[in-house]
């Protein structure tokens, strides 16, 4: 992705102790993001307001656990020894590595399309930026994942389309733009363990991934005639909000707690049950 | 190196054509296209079976790697192991043309080639769908079609609506 990456890409297992360990550190943000997004998301099964969201939220649900199963399976291969499942089930909040606006509650339905919208583009900007990185397992990884946003994408649009045509759906979409954009910036916190990855080649850079997020996003929802909060400064938007961090060093809001409990409790109340 | 009961590559596949999609019980795992390779050790007898999931949410794959291990032991292999890889990934285009037409038949539209469609995934909101070929209508055939939701009771249908016919059915999504 970036210009100085010619060589091949190299197997996890080559590169040195440092710089595994950092990228258990990314994989592992990127893996507690689909996690907790597939849960919110699942919260929508059978509350749907047509019968199609209802479907269409509990399938990109399934999707994003099964992405974030994939991420967790790649950290078995940077020394990780639990088990995806003691992974999602047994961490509380402050081991979880995920952006704060996955764990934000479901709100309203424009709240929760508009989420989604926000961080899909942002996840399929950066397995965009991954499809063509340094390091082979990611590389893969990040190939397989990006296809499957496509239908997360049209989806998003559509309804975010729809509601911001209407008189009746305009306000709560870009209400909905307002509050969840300091919380999408956050997707793009600083993370040292990024930094030096990036640094030295392996990965795209977050200021990188946070440019070409602003670029599509707010002309994408410029174009639908919503107002993103970032004005277009020559060729790239600058946002007019202060992004929510914390959530990559295990700082989270204060709702993180009672999601955990309630995705967590079965699993806790016997860890050793088979199904 | 073939001979007393020991097992090739090919027998196995050709058995694991047994072994169908749960979800899609007119479709065996082979024609699906998710069998990405089979080694069998001669001289142990063992195999290895590397499968790659449809969707990597697929809650159907664990039920597939139990009925195809099943399916190899009952080969008389000595040992079986089912792995997962993702390399290279799955694509619609795989499934085999025969099963395309089996699904056709119970009124599941076969994925369209993925082609452009697949490397050009715009992320702008800029009308998308109507630049996408249409699903034809598995009861009627008709191409005035349009696709409802990318959404359909599992994670690889989409619901689509016939204005030929004027029925909905729903299609494999091509990935």
């Amino acid at each position: 992705m970036n210009d100085q990456e010619s060589s091949a890409p190299i197997a996890m297992a080559s590169m040195d102790d440092t710089a595994r360990a950092d990228l258990a550190i990314v994989v592992l943000g990127i893996a507690d993001d689909c996690m907790l997004q597939g849960h919110r998301d699942s919260e929508w099964t059978g509350l749907g307001p047509i019968l199609e969201e209802d479907i269409a939220f509990s399938s990109m649900a399934q999707d994003e656990l099964g992405h974030a199963l994939v991420w967790y399976n790649l950290l078995a291969g940077l020394g990780e020894t639990r088990s995806p499942d003691l992974l999602a089930f047994t961490r509380d909040a402050g081991d979880w590595r995920n952006a704060q606006i996955v764990a934000l509650p479901r709100g309203e339905y424009p709240f929760s399309l508009m989420r989604r919208h926000l961080h899909d583009l942002a996840k399929a900007v950066l397995y965009d930026g991954l499809i063509a990185c340094g390091v082979a397992e990611v590389a893969v990884a990040a190939t397989k994942l990006r296809q499957e946003k496509k239908y997360h994408l049209i989806h998003n649009r559509a309804y975010i389309e729809r509601l911001a045509r209407s008189e009746t759906g305009r306000g709560p979409i870009q209400a909905a733009l307002d509050e969840l954009f300091p919380f999408a910036l956050g997707l793009f916190e600083k993370q040292d363990a990024h930094d030096r990855l990036a640094a030295a080649g392996f990965i795209p850079s977050q200021a990188l991934l946070r440019e070409r997020w602003l670029d599509v996003t707010c002309s994408s929802l410029a174009a639908a005639g919503l107002r993103p909060p970032a004005h277009r400064a020559e060729e790239a938007w600058i946002p007019d909000v202060d992004p929510r961090v914390g959530g990559r060093s295990g700082r989270h809001v204060p709702e993180q707690v009672a999601l955990l409990e309630a995705m967590q409790g079965m699993f806790r109340s016997d860890p050793e049950a088979t199904w | 190196m073939r001979g007393s009961g020991l097992l090739d590559e090919a027998v196995v596949m050709q058995a694991l054509e047994a072994v169908k999609d749960p979800e899609i019980p007119v479709v065996s795992v082979v024609e699906l296209g998710i069998v990405q390779a089979v080694q069998v050790d001669s001289a142990s007898g063992a195999v290895v079976v590397s499968i790659t999931p449809t969707f990597s949410g697929c809650p159907a794959l664990d039920l597939m790697r139990t009925a195809i291990e099943s399916c190899v032991l009952d080969l008389g292999a000595s040992a079986v192991r089912v792995e997962v890889v993702l390399d290279p990934p799955w694509t619609s285009d795989r499934i085999a043309p025969e099963a395309r037409a089996r699904m056709q038949a119970i009124g599941l539209a076969p994925p369209p080639p993925v082609g452009r469609f697949r490397t050009d995934i715009s992320l702008t909101l800029e009308p998308l769908l109507a630049s996408e070929d249409p699903v034809p209508c598995p009861y009627c055939g008709s191409s005035q079609t349009v696709m409802e939701n990318g959404f359909g009771p599992t994670i690889c249908r989409s619901a689509h609506y016939c204005n030929g016919c004027l029925q909905s059915f729903e299609a494999f999504k091509a990935l």
